[in-house]
């Protein structure tokens, strides 16, 4: 306790050189709150509309289905019957069928991937009523990121050609009977939305589906020969790149923190060498070198306290409003292929914070001390005099 | 003063190492001061006389024979040990003062209250009486740079004292000082000597204090040359 009283009473002493380490020091503290929570926001973000849009509280896949690979869709369908069928009609899960397609906008040609659901489902978001017939052709739903690539809009017709179960072709006009707006991009570029019951029609596969999309009744596990994607398995996408973007993002904040860092140990390798007579002096009234060391680590320790205090001042209304008005991202990123929003808000948990606090404060304690052990060697007779040892 | 002996120096001697050999800055001293002494070792630079003031303080440890503090032998002490011989028992003050820039009057001299772990009431209540020994009690918000030689030295009066130790050491404690200072402090420092029964030892080669000394004994070359007791010291 005396050791930190007096190493307040040194740093409040000192002055200015206090505060320019102070103040470089809680820069870093706030910068590494406002990039993980930018992170951490965008990943909930990322979470929540990817289980809102499409993912639900886990899938069940046909055993031959796999998101990455488009040729899997020929035989990724089975027969919704049994217990499945019993789980479907009581709305604990609704079904997709895929198959693929091509859509002729604007003369050209763009493949696509069709996708039937449920008009009746609530599940996700995605506006199924829309798809009811209207006796208008088959009505369509796309996102916005295909309505842009394919330049369509809502009332457009557009040619459609696609395979039936015996691999014949056949094309319909559809319309565009709804644009959704989601942070999704896949569920959005390059797919189609049409009802589960015309896919199901027109390609000849009554009944068929290729995965279910569970709702928040449905407790998990496989059901005969369906395989159960939990909300982990599904998200490792995100959890992926958002593991790559902390470690390149944490780059930036460590260098910073290192610089902030290289600073207070500056300053305290300098404390060491200008403050011998104040060391001697200590050893003269009675401290024992240890004590000594312990208020010259600690003079780094209340700097990170006082480095996290400022930094709390201006950082709380500043992160607070960043956390209010969002950060606009540029439309660029929807590249990355992940759910991402106009706008990131920030989300600062008190994990994050408690974290960074502790990160700061034990940084700054140890690079005060690697100075300040030297002050264990020094004959205190010479140091009384001021020399340099 | 006491019979009781304070301090015993038997065949004390104290080498440093000077490039490829030693060099001997104490020979063979035998020294005895005893509870109240007002006593100064007297010699040219070089003669030894603070080589022998950091013994004593527990600062520094005999190279041969012994120095026995308070009845403790400086040479077995540990860090620890020493370092609490000197916070309770031992007082300093120096030549260049070394009061901490940082702090206030009354910090400097309230800093080894805090080390004995004394309470608030008793710090302030120990410090102003200190203040007040040495006349600096309007000076206790100043910081030392806003003080004069003489005021920062009554400080380090002040911080030496507050604790009441049995022993205080001071190194050439007027030699920064003007004459009219000079005297001042070493008054303030017999008065206590007188009124509290501190020991004072001094490394001194100022005439101004050698007059208020009890005690002189000169040091030439690392040996004691001569040991007077004063008849009558100036007070």
């Amino acid at each position: 306790m005396i050791t930190l009283k007096l190493a307040f009473r040194n740093l409040f002493g000192a002055g200015l050189r206090t505060w320019l380490n102070v103040f470089v020091l809680s820069f870093a503290f706030v910068i590494i709150v406002f990039t993980n929570g930018m992170l951490d926001g965008w990943n909930r973000q990322a979470y929540n509309d990817t289980k809102n849009w499409i993912a639900g509280n886990g899938q069940l896949w046909h055993a031959s289905y796999d998101p990455y690979d488009p040729f899997c869709l020929q035989d990724a369908h089975a027969p919704v019957s049994g217990k499945i069928s019993q789980m479907v009609k009581s709305r604990q899960i609704t079904p997709v069928l895929i198959t693929q397609a091509s859509i002729f906008p604007g003369g050209g040609m763009q493949n696509i991937l069709l996708k039937g659901i449920d008009t009746e489902q609530s599940i996700i978001r995605i506006p199924s009523a829309s798809l009811k017939d209207s006796g208008d052709g088959i009505p369509a739903i796309i996102g916005k990121r295909m309505a842009a690539s394919a330049k369509l809009k809502i009332g457009d017709h557009v040619l459609m050609q696609w395979r039936d179960k015996n691999g014949t072709f056949d094309a319909r006009e559809i319309f565009i009977a709804d644009i959704f707006s989601a942070n999704v991009p896949s569920i959005d570029n390059g797919q189609v939305w049409i009802s589960l019951a015309e896919l199901q029609k027109i390609t000849g596969l009554q009944n068929e589906a290729t995965f279910f999309i569970a709702g928040a009744q449905y407790t998990g596990g496989d059901v005969d020969n369906w395989k159960f994607r939990d909300l982990k398995f599904l998200m490792k996408d995100i959890d992926a790149v958002m593991k790559a973007k902390k470690s390149g993002t944490s780059m930036v904040y460590m260098l910073l923190l290192a610089l902030a860092l290289l600073a207070i140990f500056d300053t305290q390798v300098l404390s060491v060498f200008r403050r011998q007579k104040e060391i001697g002096t200590y050893i003269a009234l009675g401290m024992t070198r240890g004590k000594v060391v312990g208020i010259f680590t600690a003079e780094g320790t209340v700097i990170s306290i006082l480095a996290i205090i400022a930094g709390l001042i201006y950082g709380i209304p500043l992160l607070m409003l960043i956390q209010n008005t969002g950060i606009p991202m540029p439309g660029s990123v929807d590249d990355y292929g992940l759910a991402i929003s106009d706008k990131i808000f920030p989300y600062y948990s008190m994990g994050l914070i408690m974290s960074t606090v502790l990160l700061v404060i034990i940084s700054a304690t140890i690079v005060s001390y690697f100075p300040a052990r030297r002050i264990s060697k020094i004959n205190p007779t010479e140091a009384l005099k001021g020399k340099i040892q | 003063m006491s019979d009781n002996p304070i301090i015993s120096i038997n065949g004390l001697s104290k080498h440093f190492r000077a490039g490829a050999g030693d060099f001997t800055a104490l020979h063979d001293i035998n020294l005895t001061f005893r509870m109240g002494e007002f006593a100064g070792l007297i010699g040219p630079s070089g003669s030894g006389k603070t080589t022998l003031l950091n013994i004593i303080g527990s600062l520094d440890i005999p190279s041969e024979g012994e120095a026995i503090v308070l009845g403790k032998s400086v040479a077995t002490l540990s860090h620890k040990e020493s370092a609490m011989l000197r916070n309770i028992h031992i007082g300093f003050i120096f030549q260049t003062y070394n009061l901490l820039p940082v702090y206030t009057v009354f910090e400097n001299v309230e800093f080894a209250l805090l080390l004995q772990k004394k309470n608030a009431t008793q710090r302030k209540k120990a410090v102003m009486e200190a203040l007040e020994w040495v006349g600096l009690t309007d000076k206790e918000r100043s910081r030392p740079a806003q003080l004069s030689g003489g005021e920062c030295q009554r400080v380090a009066i002040a911080r030496a004292m507050v604790k009441r130790p049995s022993l205080v050491l001071a190194d050439e404690p007027s030699a920064n000082l003007d004459a009219k200072n000079s005297h001042h402090i070493v008054q303030t420092m017999k008065r206590l000597n007188r009124e509290l029964k501190t020991t004072f030892i001094f490394a001194t080669h100022d005439e101004k204090v050698m007059k208020y000394l009890d005690r002189i004994i000169t040091l030439i070359d690392g040996r004691v040359d001569k040991d007077i007791v004063v008849e009558s010291p100036k007070n």
